[in-house]
């Protein structure tokens, strides 16, 4: 017993005891890490020249790009612990997509809000109905969509079975979003750093825009942690008040 | 199977299935835009096949959240669970008379309502036929959501909310294609065929994915 709370194996992770030993020793590195990021990658993006053409409204990217890609990610990572919920029945894959769908929301806002800020200028419009912005919206929807179900229902662990069957049929629409610059010829550019033959986009824009994705994807692992270490603590918050009302109505009962 | 769906058939079709429900509220919305864009025949003839089909989509969800709530209610959804046919194929034949019940109908009203939109007998004949194809894959991707919500007290406006971002694809290819059918220079086929696809993917997605929601709502 005296190596109970080792971790060796994914599985060991089951038990909430030691995910909240693991996260409360790597809470802190994270945030600190995630910090310094951010540090540098502001720094770099307000020091380096604007573009020729789009002057310095082209610094938006540095966050507009890094919450897109964030938006995405966090719902494949929804989607693996949809997997692990519904195949494993992990306990923590319960927590972690309850807790990663409003950060996904965020993130998608954030994204949806700072393209409309930079499509202001260049497009001469706050929203186009082109396929990118469109799927995007959706995805919003459907974070949303996933949170109110999950509201909606009293009993924790049907409540993440049921919504991990619907994080996996709506996984389809990643692709959609990933592809739709490259099936529909809009308005949005095509994607311009993650591509076959290497990124088009110049080396002075490129390295503050990775190190600011770098950045938010720390950000978004902090946050998550954090998140389920909340969802863990509510949970056992609740299982105590439930006891403490029952020892209540105990008490009472055997006085009356 | 056929006994499924028989009485899921006939049950609809009688007093309270609500399958009549739908193509009066489907004719309801499609009656109520002209009110509202102004009764310009050229421009209700241009946005018809739209209005056709926002009008379907929106009818084909509403009858959506009765799909298990009745078994669920009269606790024949139980037995539904324990039998020994595989759970996927009774719900495909719960979706097919579904289907039967309230996307037909939906369909065969269409025509009538494209007479009221001032469309011409191509774009009546490609909305049908788009809704034809199209309206099960509404059914397949409504089953899921329905099932997901079946054991909520009010699920019926939570079904629409999370089935309404899936059914985009099927709105967008059949909108698509019921236009190429009558503008020139775009084909109507590569459209048409990719909803028909859709169809068949969710065909296989939706009742596997309802099946798998409905074991895990049980309590």
């Amino acid at each position: 017993m005296t190596d109970s709370l080792a971790i060796s194996k994914f599985s060991d992770l089951a038990n909430p005891t030691r995910f909240l030993a693991l996260a409360a020793r790597i809470l802190p590195w994270m945030a600190v890490i995630t910090a310094i990021l951010f540090a540098i990658g502001l720094y770099l993006s307000f020091t380096t020249e604007g573009d020729y053409q789009q002057g310095a409204t082209v610094r938006i990217m540095y966050v507009h790009v890094p919450a897109a890609w964030l938006s995405m990610m966090c719902y494949t990572v929804m989607a693996v612990s949809a997997i692990g919920t519904l195949v494993w029945r992990h306990p923590l894959a319960d927590v972690s997509h309850k807790a990663a769908a409003p950060l996904g929301a965020a993130f998608t806002l954030i994204a949806l809000a700072t393209g409309s800020l930079w499509g202001r200028p260049m497009w001469g419009t706050w929203w186009v109905w082109d396929a990118r912005l469109t799927s995007v919206f959706v995805l919003f929807l459907m974070y949303l969509g996933l949170i109110a179900l999950n509201r909606a229902m009293d009993d924790p662990s049907r409540a993440a079975r049921v919504s991990a069957v619907l994080i996996l049929v709506g996984f389809v629409n990643i692709p959609i979003i990933k592809f739709s610059v490259d099936w529909w010829n809009t308005l949005h550019q095509p994607a311009s750093v993650i591509r076959m033959g290497g990124p088009t986009i110049d080396q002075e824009f490129l390295w503050p825009l990775l190190i600011m994705a770098i950045a938010f994807t720390m950000l978004f692992f902090t946050l998550h942690v954090m998140a389920m270490r909340n969802e863990i603590w509510r949970r056992r918050v609740a299982a105590q008040r439930r006891m403490a009302a029952r020892l209540a109505g105990h008490v009472t009962g055997s006085e009356g | 199977m056929t006994a499924l769906l028989l009485r899921d058939l006939k049950l609809s079709v009688r007093a309270g299935g609500g399958a009549l429900i739908g193509v009066l509220f489907f004719m309801t919305v499609v009656a109520v835009i002209p009110f509202g864009v102004g009764p310009d025949l050229n421009l209700l003839s241009r946005i018809g096949p739209a209005i056709v089909w926002i009008g379907a989509l929106l009818s084909a969800l509403l009858g959506l959240d009765r799909l298990f709530q009745t078994e669920r209610e009269d606790g024949s959804l139980d037995l539904l669970l324990m039998q020994e046919h595989p759970l996927v194929l009774t719900v495909l034949m719960k979706c097919l008379a579904h289907w039967l019940g309230n996307g037909l109908p939906l369909v065969i009203a269409s025509p009538l309502l494209g007479l009221f939109m001032n469309m011409n007998e191509v774009a009546i004949g490609a909305t049908m036929l788009t809704l034809l194809v199209g309206t099960p894959a509404l059914t397949f991707i409504g089953a899921v959501g329905a099932a997901v919500a079946v054991a909520l007290p009010r699920g019926g406006l939570l079904v629409s909310i999370l089935v309404l971002p899936l059914a985009i694809p099927v709105l967008i290819f059949g909108v698509s294609a019921s236009y190429a059918a009558v503008e020139d220079p775009a084909p109507f086929m590569p459209p048409f065929l990719i909803l028909v696809a859709i169809t068949m993917f969710f065909a296989v997605l939706g009742p596997l994915g309802a099946a798998l929601a409905l074991r895990n709502a049980g309590d």
